[in-house]
């Protein structure tokens, strides 16, 4: 395997966003990745995302950690930096990136091994900071890259390819999501781009934590039948929550359904986030609903999809830290070093 | 006879951990430092024993010797359930101080030593009917008492008590009221002083008193780190706590107050360092403290930033290991595990300072040396010199000093033309471009892995492509010796053929033991190692030598294997001289070791055995 430059040939005819840029410069090296497999779909999200969003796509840090899933960033967003660190410790890579810039958007890509077995304390630790970035797991209920183990996203009872049965309780990212106070929840299907692109946006412009779990069949290990995670499962089970729609900045919205259906979340950035009703008694504002909701929906053999919890008014890290605007890895001297007269003082303090 | 000496003699407070004792033993060593006197003052707590005994030496070292001596002329005898092993540990003619109040636990009564018996808790439930202020004048008085005893300069620990209490005026009185009460019942009641005694002296100088774990913290300050992420332990704890208390004074906006740092404690080691590699590959100068088992925790991402050469600080107070070991003793035992650090073929700087003044200096620089090797860098303290007081010259900084960003391509660089390729060699030198995340809109980004990669950054499993790297890496190892503190040699008067190899907390036990070897009629020349890899000076030093001895604090002789395996030494060259049972190394254990191995040395010459 080598790194595999696509040509970049813009036809002038390809459509540009609002800086000018087409989607072919939010793209990267092909994919070496399982011809079909969902997490080449999450790639096409996000680079759909960012060129709706006109994302400046070298103020994204992408980081990752190890997993078919993890290896992804090199799949998308070639002129971002990105940084494919080890098995489970993406969280906190971010987390320290993320205090060194405060300015740039942290977009964090791992697996179901990665976030909910090996990284399973980084992944709580990370949201339960409220550390402002998009968190997602292409989550395959497997270890894709070591061929097929049970991950700990695993239905019980669900049958591996070679049809062992899975006897461990499952975690639900989701819900472990909610509870440690990610400020923006949200779970997707890879195959469903209508619902995954906005979701990725608007946990794009959320600032705080922002978790999104995207089911994303893996092709060679888990998409046979005995599978919780295959397409035809995920297809069959899906219960979408919400339809939802973005706007960044605060043009005027023009909703074409009814009104009794939409809810408005406003975000800090200004972005309006616009929830289009699905589930009627759905309140993507409240978090104890949320954990509620899915739990019985769970207990029927729904995948809750959608939006699950927003809070438009979430702090972040810098915020509780009180950090200066300007990003720590800019001050110099001046505003780092006390000098000679502070330490010696210090020093006579010291006799 | 009893002992008799001036500014010279050892003192040793046997406490209960959480009774006060702390801050007046510590007033009462500070009082002998204002006296001009140099003294060595040392913690020893242990982790794990029921009631929290504590004890807290201070040696009065008029000819400036701060390593530890060993052996205890005057106990302070203060806590019932240590007292049995407290009078045994006094030297012969020692002094052996108690309270006098009750009855002395039962015991065999030793009649070798001079009992002095002072009925503290009678002055005190006299003086005082508050339990809690029973308490703590208990340990004034006793200062008071001793202040007599010593001959010490009562007005000194009254100005202690008043800059201490500067903003709890009403507890200055009270205070000074409890020392003179101890001061006069010893005046009354013994010959005062006793043999052991202190007089005011001029050795102390411009030195300041400061534990090794602030100055580091301080030297993080000073050298720009902005991110600190880490995780509790013993003996590292205060590096952060000392960060995040000068940070507090020194590192806000003076106008919108908000913080120019960013302090994590994180949910492992694993994640601080984690988090230092993030914030250190997005620019920031980032440090981890930790210990031993936090070391263990963090090898794989040490592997990371050594292979995608990311610049890092950790900062390792060792103590002694395997496991958890004896966590509240000192060692020297993670040279080993540090300087290979992680799975593959890796290699890391190490700093190894003496004392507090080099933990400033080096942990500063350290911030410099990653910046300008683009590597993690390990500053090794020990529990001796991080969590003791110590005296050191003042700590400096030059004003004009420029914190070395290392080579970083800006977006006027890019936008100039300059090629870049993360990993490519331009200057000879070894090291690498690199630009921070963000700075181009279409140059200058790459991608971060630990997987290999060719001199562009480049996903690349050919052969050559690593080769070239890893052989990079190697040379940037032999850049790194031109820049880091160089071994410091001092060569004895007369020529010759034996040597001496020591570092870190070793240093001043291993000087006054030079001097005690000289005084025995034995020639040594020193060196001083204070860097990882190794500066060619030490492989001069070991060839000019027929023997050198190699000093430090662990079972398994670290430094010599690393000088060994480095510079390809004749294993045979290089005698262990080796302390490790957990306390400070002192000047008669190395003096008497090298002695003993001289004696048997020096009867087959090297030259002749091997001719
Ligand atoms: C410390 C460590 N242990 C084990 C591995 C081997 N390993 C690589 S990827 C992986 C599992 C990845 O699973 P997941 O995160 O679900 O990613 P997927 O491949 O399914 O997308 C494992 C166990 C490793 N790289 N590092
Ligand atoms: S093994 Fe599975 S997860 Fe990995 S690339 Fe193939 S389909 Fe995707
Ligand atoms: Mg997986």
């Amino acid at each position: 395997m080598t790194y595999l430059a696509k040509p970049k040939f813009h036809h002038p005819s390809l459509p540009k966003n609002a800086l000018g840029y087409t989607r072919r410069d939010y793209e990267a090296a092909t994919s070496t990745l399982c011809a079909g497999c969902g997490h080449d779909s999450i790639s096409a999200a996000i680079i759909e995302a960012a060129f709706e969003m006109a994302i400046e796509p070298h103020r994204v840090a992408k980081i990752s950690g190890i997993g078919c899933s993890s290896k992804t960033p090199t799949y998308f967003l070639g002129a971002s930096h990105g940084f494919n660190s080890v098995h489970g410790r993406m969280p906190s890579v971010l987390t320290g990136a993320n205090l060194a810039n405060r300015d740039l958007i942290y977009l964090g890509i791992s697996g179901d091994g990665d976030s909910a077995s090996i990284g399973f304390g980084q992944f709580a630790h990370a949201l339960r900071r409220g550390v402002n970035m998009t968190y997602i797991v292409e989550n395959n209920g497997v270890y894709g890259l070591t061929k097929g183990q049970f991950s700990a996203t695993a239905d019980r009872g669900s049958k591996s390819k070679k049809g062992v049965v899975n006897t461990d309780n499952a975690i639900d990212l989701v819900a472990m999501a909610l509870q440690l106070g990610a400020t923006f929840v949200a779970r997707s299907f890879s195959g469903d781009k209508r619902q995954l692109v906005p979701i990725i946006k608007a946990a794009l412009a959320h600032r705080g934590a922002a978790f999104i779990d995207v089911i994303s069949p893996c092709i060679a290990f888990n998409n046979h039948p005995g599978s919780t995670k295959s397409l035809d499962y995920v297809r069959a089970h899906n219960e979408a929550v919400n339809a939802l729609d973005i706007m960044i900045g605060r043009e005027a919205i023009t909703v074409d359904y009814e009104p009794g259906e939409v809810v408005e979340v406003t975000q800090h950035d200004g972005s309006v986030l616009t929830l289009r009703k699905l589930n009627e008694d759905y309140d993507a504002s409240d978090r104890v609903a949320a954990m509620n909701f899915l739990q019985q929906e769970a207990a029927k053999g729904r995948i809750v999809t959608g939006l699950l919890y927003v809070d438009g008014d979430a702090d972040d890290l810098h915020r509780h830290f009180n950090t200066v605007a300007t990003p720590l890895n800019q001050l110099n001297e001046p505003e780092l070093c006390p000098g000679s007269k502070a330490l010696d003082k210090i020093n006579a303090g010291l006799r | 006879m009893p002992l008799t000496a001036v500014n010279d003699f050892v003192i040793r407070f046997a406490n209960v951990n959480g009774s006060g004792s702390a801050s007046a033993n510590e007033m009462f060593a500070r009082a002998i430092m204002r006296m001009g006197i140099p003294m060595s003052p040392r913690n020893v707590f242990p982790s794990n024993i029921q009631g929290l005994p504590t004890w807290y030496e201070v040696r009065v070292t008029e000819a400036g010797h701060l390593g530890a001596r060993g052996g205890t002329d005057i106990m302070v005898a203060m806590n019932p359930q240590t007292y049995n092993a407290d009078v045994a540990a006094v030297e012969p003619d020692g002094y052996l101080i108690y309270d006098s109040t009750r009855a002395m636990p039962p015991g065999k009564p030793r009649t070798d030593i001079h009992l002095i018996g002072i009925p503290l808790t009678a002055i005190c439930n006299k003086e005082y009917s508050d339990p809690r202020q029973r308490q703590l004048f208990k340990n004034i008085i006793c200062i008071g008492a001793l202040a007599a005893l010593l001959d010490m300069d009562i007005t000194e620990l009254e100005k202690l008590v008043g800059e201490q209490y500067r903003t709890k005026e009403k507890l200055i009185q009270p205070n000074i009221h409890a020392l003179h009460l101890g001061h006069a019942y010893a005046k009354a009641n013994f010959k005062c002083p006793i043999g052991l005694r202190l007089q005011r002296s001029d050795k102390v100088g411009d030195r300041i008193l400061i534990e090794g774990n602030a100055a580091a913290a301080l030297g993080a300050v000073y050298g720009g780190a902005t991110v600190c992420a880490w995780y509790p332990i013993t003996p590292s704890s205060s590096v952060a706590e000392n960060f995040t208390k000068f940070c507090g004074k020194h590192r806000h906006d003076p106008a919108t107050g908000e913080a120019r740092y960013a302090i994590v404690q994180a949910e492992d080691e694993i994640a601080s360092i984690g988090m230092v590699v993030g914030a250190a590959w997005n620019g920031a100068r980032a440090f981890t403290a930790t210990s031993g088992p936090g070391i263990s925790l963090m090898q794989e991402l040490f592997g990371f930033a050594y292979f995608a050469e990311i610049p890092s600080v950790i900062i390792d107070v060792q103590r002694a290991g395997p496991s958890t070991g004896m966590p509240t003793r000192t060692q020297q035992c993670d040279l080993i595990n540090c300087a290979y650090a992680s799975h593959g073929d890796t290699k890391h700087i190490l700093l190894l300072p003496e004392d507090a003044a080099e933990a400033f200096e080096f942990t500063a620089g350290a911030f410099d040396y990653a910046d300008r090797l683009q590597t993690p860098v390990f500053v090794l303290l020990d529990l001796d010199i991080g969590m003791n007081h110590r005296l050191c010259r003042p700590l400096q900084w030059d004003d004009a000093r420029r914190y070395d960003r290392g080579k970083v391509m800006t977006a006027a660089d890019l936008e100039a033309g300059k090629d870049f390729g993360r990993y490519t060699d331009v200057d000879g030198d070894a090291i690498p471009f690199r630009t921070y995340p963000g700075t181009h809109p279409t140059k200058g980004g790459y991608f971060t892995r630990g997987t290999s990669h060719d001199a562009r950054a480049r996903y690349s499993e050919e052969g050559v492509d690593y080769v070239e790297g890893m052989q990079r890496l190697l040379r940037k190892h032999d850049t790194a010796k031109g820049i880091l503190p160089r071994p410091l040699r001092r060569d004895a008067d007369k020529p010759t053929r034996f040597g001496v190899i020591y570092y870190g907390s070793t240093a001043p036990a291993m000087h006054e033991a030079a001097e005690i070897l000289t005084a025995r009629g034995h020639t040594l020349d020193l060196m001083r190692v204070r860097a990882f890899p190794f500066h060619q000076d030490v492989a001069s030093f070991v060839s000019d030598h027929d023997f050198v001895f190699v000093v430090e604090q662990n079972r398994d002789a670290q430094l010599r294997s690393l000088i060994v395996n480095e510079l390809d030494i004749d294993p045979v060259r290089l005698v262990p001289i080796l302390h490790y049972d957990g306390t400070s190394i002192t000047a008669r254990f190395i003096s008497g070791a090298i002695s003993d191995r001289l004696d048997a040395l020096k009867v087959t010459p090297l030259r002749k055995a091997m001719s």
